[in-house]
C-alpha cells in the first residue's frame, strides 16, 4: 500500500517539478510567464498525438518539448521584441494555448494513447520495496531529478548562470557590462517552453495515456505557484512538486476510502493547498526579499 | 534583420485609436489562414465568422446576449488592471455569485414577492465582491500573489457550484439530473421587444454600468486615484492615496460586477443553476478589458467584437464543418495581437537590417 502511494506521488509531482524548474530558470532572468499553462497542455496535446502516430511514446516526449518551446517563442517575441505587458500576455498565452490544444486535440478525444515504458533492471528493479521506487520509474522522472541538479549547477557554479541572474537582478548594469538582456531572456524563456512542454507531455503519455481537454487542470499554475514556494531555488521546488503530489494523492486516496467528504471538496484540497503555502511564503519576508529576481516582470528596451 | 524599437516623445493619440483596429485586422488574417489550414475557402470562413452573425435581428439579439456579461466584467477588470491589480478570478467570483443569488430562488421556491427580484441581484454582488475580497485581503494582508490565489478560487469554485447541483440543491423532480428548481417568475428577467429583437434588462444595465464607469473614471477624484495608483504607486502614495485600500476596491467593485453579470446569465438564459453556467465569460472579459484599451467605451465595442466571435464560431460549425473551438484560439491571438499593437502607442518600430542585437551590443 504504501509502495504504491509513493509511486503514484512520484508520478503525480514529475510533471509539476519539469514545469516549475523551468519556469524558475525564465523567472531568475527576470521573465515573468504566466503562460504555463498554455504550454503544458501544447505540450500534452502534441505529446499525445506523437506518440500515437509513430507509435513511439520517446517520440512524443520529444513534440511535446517542441511544442512547448515554440508556444514560449510566441510569448518571448511579443514580451521581449515588442515589450508588451508580462501579466497580460501570459494570460494570453494560457487562453491561447488552451483553445488551440483543443482544436488540434479533437480528433484525440477518446482514443487510446501510449503509455512511457517504466525502467527495468533485472535484479534491482525486483528488489523488496526501493526497487520500484528507485529502479522502477519511467524515464522523465529520472530527467527531472537530473534537470533540478542541471539547473542549480548551472545557476549557481557556472558563468552563464552568473550572467543570467544578473540579468534578471539589474538588467540595466548587465546591460552596461555588454551582455545582451533580450537574448539571456529568450533563452531562458525556451527553457522554460521545453520544460513546460515536457511537463505537459508527462501528462498524456506517462501519468495517464489520454487526451481530455484542459487536461492540465490547472498544473501550469500550480507549477507558477511552486516557483514563489520555493523561493526561486531549485531543489525547494522538487520538496514543493513532491508536497503537492502528495496533496493531489492523498485526495484520490481519500476518494478511494469513501470518507464522508463529498469528492468535489477533496478535489479542491490541491488548490487549496497552493493558497495556504502562497500565504505562509509570502509571510515570511525575509527568505521571498532574499532570491526574488528583483528585475520579476519589469520590461527592457535596450538604449544605444 | 532585427526589430528595433524607438521611444516616442509622448504616447501617440493616432496609434491609441488605431492599435485595436490593426489587432483586429490582424485577427481577421489569422482567421483566413486558420480557415485555409482546415481546407475551407477563407474567404467564405471568414464572411460565416465575422460578419454573418450581424447580418440577422436573431443574431443581432445573441450578440447583444452576449456581450452583456462580457462588458459587465470587463468594466470591473479595468479598473483593477488600471491599478495594477491582477484580479484574473472573475469566473469564480462570476460563478460564486450565481450561486449566492440562488439562495432565495433555490431555497424558497414560494416566495415569489416582487422584492425577490432586487434581493437576489443584490445577494449575487455581494457574493461575487466576498468571494473577490478574499484575494485581495490575502494581497494586502500578506503580499500574496493576487494572481495566483484569484485564479485557484476559480477551480474551488466550480467544484463548490458541482457539489450544490449534484448535492444538497439537487433538484428533488429533475430525474437525477445535476440541475436545481426551476426559479420562481420573481426571480427570472423577462424578455422585452425593442425594435425587434427580443431583449432583457440586463443589456439595459451592461450600458448603464459603462457610462457610469466612464464618469467614474474621468470625472470623479476616484478615477483619478486609480489612474495615479496605476501609473506610479509612489506619486499616490505621496499623494495620500492608499494602493492597499485601491486593492480592496477594486477588487470588491469587480467582483461585484462579475457575480451580477454571472446572475444574470442564470436569470435569464437557464433560469436554475447546473455544474456549467458559464462558457468562461469570466476569461474571456480578460480580453475584452484589453482589447477597449481598459476604457469604458472601448470595453463596450470590445465586448461586441468578442461576442461576434462566439456566434461565428457558432456558425462555421454549423456551416462548414469547422470545429467551434477556432474561436477560443482566435480570442487568444486577439489578445496576442492587442498587446502587441500596443507596442506602437510608446515606441516606433523599426526594422534595422544588419546584425543581431545581441552582438551589437557586445561590439
Amino acid at each position: 500500500m504504501l509502495e504504491a502511494i509513493i509511486l503514484t506521488v512520484i508520478t503525480a509531482a514529475t510533471p509539476l517539478l519539469l514545469a516549475a524548474t523551468g519556469e524558475l530558470v525564465a523567472e531568475r532572468s527576470g521573465v515573468l510567464n504566466l503562460g504555463v499553462e498554455g504550454m503544458m497542455v501544447m505540450g500534452a496535446v502534441a505529446g499525445f498525438a506523437g506518440a500515437i502516430t509513430t507509435g513511439s511514446p520517446l517520440f512524443g516526449i520529444l513534440l511535446g518539448l517542441v511544442a512547448g518551446l515554440a508556444t514560449s517563442l510566441v510569448f518571448a517575441f511579443v514580451t521581449l521584441t515588442l515589450v508588451a505587458n508580462q501579466v497580460a500576455s501570459g494570460l494570453a498565452l494560457t487562453l491561447f494555448g488552451l483553445g488551440l490544444s483543443g482544436l488540434i486535440g479533437e480528433s484525440y478525444v477518446g482514443q487510446p494513447g501510449l503509455k512511457l515504458p517504466s525502467l527495468s533492471i533485472p535484479g534491482l528493479t525486483d528488489l523488496p520495496f526501493v526497487g520500484r521506487i528507485l529502479f522502477g520509474q519511467d524515464l522523465l522522472v529520472y530527467v527531472s531529478f537530473a534537470l533540478v541538479a542541471a539547473v542549480t549547477w548551472f545557476l549557481f557554479r557556472t558563468r552563464g548562470g552568473l550572467v543570467l541572474r544578473a540579468v534578471g537582478d539589474n538588467h540595466a548594469s548587465a546591460h552596461a557590462l555588454g551582455y545582451s538582456v533580450v537574448k539571456v531572456r529568450y533563452l531562458a524563456v525556451m527553457f522554460g517552453g521545453a520544460c513546460a512542454g515536457l511537463g505537459g507531455a508527462y501528462l498524456s503519455v506517462a501519468y495517464t495515456p489520454l487526451w481530455v481537454e484542459n487536461m492540465t487542470a490547472g498544473r501550469g499554475w500550480v507549477a507558477l505557484a511552486l516557483v514563489v514556494f520555493a523561493s526561486w531555488l531549485p531543489w525547494r521546488a522538487a520538496v514543493g512538486a513532491y508536497l503537492f503530489g502528495a496533496v493531489t494523492v492523498l485526495q484520490f486516496h481519500a476518494q478511494a476510502l469513501g470518507i464522508g467528504v463529498p469528492s468535489q471538496f477533496l478535489a479542491m484540497l490541491p488548490y487549496l493547498a497552493t493558497i495556504v503555502v502562497l500565504v505562509a511564503i509570502s509571510g515570511n519576508r525575509r527568505t521571498t526579499r532574499f532570491n526574488t529576481p528583483a528585475c520579476l516582470g519589469v520590461p527592457f528596451v535596450p538604449d544605444r | 534583420m532585427r526589430i528595433e524599437l524607438v521611444k516616442r516623445p509622448e504616447m501617440s493619440r493616432k496609434m491609441m485609436l488605431l492599435s485595436p483596429l490593426i489587432a483586429v485586422g490582424l485577427t481577421v488574417v489569422a482567421a483566413a489562414i486558420v480557415f485555409a489550414l482546415q481546407g475551407k475557402n477563407p474567404l467564405t470562413g471568414v464572411y460565416l465568422f465575422f460578419l454573418d452573425p450581424v447580418t440577422s435581428l436573431w443574431g443581432l439579439e445573441q450578440l447583444v446576449t452576449k456581450a452583456t456579461p462580457l462588458v459587465l466584467i470587463a468594466l470591473g477588470l479595468s479598473f483593477c488592471y488600471l491599478s495594477n491589480n491582477w484580479n484574473i478570478g472573475a469566473e469564480g467570483q462570476l460563478t460564486m455569485g450565481a450561486i449566492a443569488g440562488s439562495i432565495l430562488p433555490v431555497l424558497a421556491p414560494d416566495f415569489d414577492a416582487f422584492v425577490v427580484f432586487p434581493l437576489v441581484l443584490i445577494m449575487a454582488a455581494a457574493g461575487g465582491a466576498l468571494y473577490a475580497l478574499i484575494p485581495a485581503g490575502l494581497k494586502v494582508r500578506f503580499g500574496t500573489s493576487e494572481i495566483l490565489t484569484s485564479l485557484m478560487l476559480v477551480y474551488c469554485s466550480t467544484l463548490f457550484l458541482d457539489w450544490l447541483v449534484r448535492g444538497p440543491w439537487r433538484s428533488p423532480t429533475g430525474y437525477n439530473f445535476p440541475i436545481t428548481v426551476d426559479f420562481n417568475s420573481a426571480a427570472v428577467l423577462n424578455d422585452y421587444a425593442i425594435g425587434g429583437m427580443y431583449l432583457n434588462g440586463s443589456a439595459l444595465a451592461a450600458l448603464i454600468a459603462v457610462a457610469v464607469f466612464a464618469v467614474l473614471l474621468r470625472m470623479t477624484l476616484k478615477g483619478f486615484e486609480i489612474r495615479v495608483i496605476g501609473l506610479s504607486p509612489r506619486a499616490g502614495a505621496f499623494a495620500g492615496f492608499s494602493a492597499r485600500r485601491m486593492t480592496l476596491f477594486t477588487f470588491a467593485l469587480s467582483g461585484a460586477l462579475a457575480g451580477l453579470a454571472g446572475m444574470m446569465v442564470v436569470m435569464s438564459e437557464i433560469e436554475k443553476l447546473q455544474p456549467v453556467i458559464s462558457p468562461g465569460y469570466g476569461f474571456t472579459a480578460i480580453i475584452v478589458a484589453f482589447l477597449g484599451r481598459l476604457n469604458p467605451v472601448g470595453i463596450l465595442i470590445a465586448g461586441l467584437v468578442i461576442a461576434v466571435s462566439y456566434l461565428g464560431g457558432e456558425a462555421i460549425q454549423t456551416s462548414m464543418q469547422v470545429s467551434s473551438k477556432v474561436a477560443t484560439v482566435l480570442q487568444g491571438m486577439l489578445l496576442f495581437f492587442v498587446l502587441a499593437c500596443d507596442t506602437l502607442i510608446l515606441y516606433r518600430v523599426r526594422l534595422v537590417p544588419g546584425r543581431s542585437s545581441g552582438e551589437a551590443a557586445r561590439a
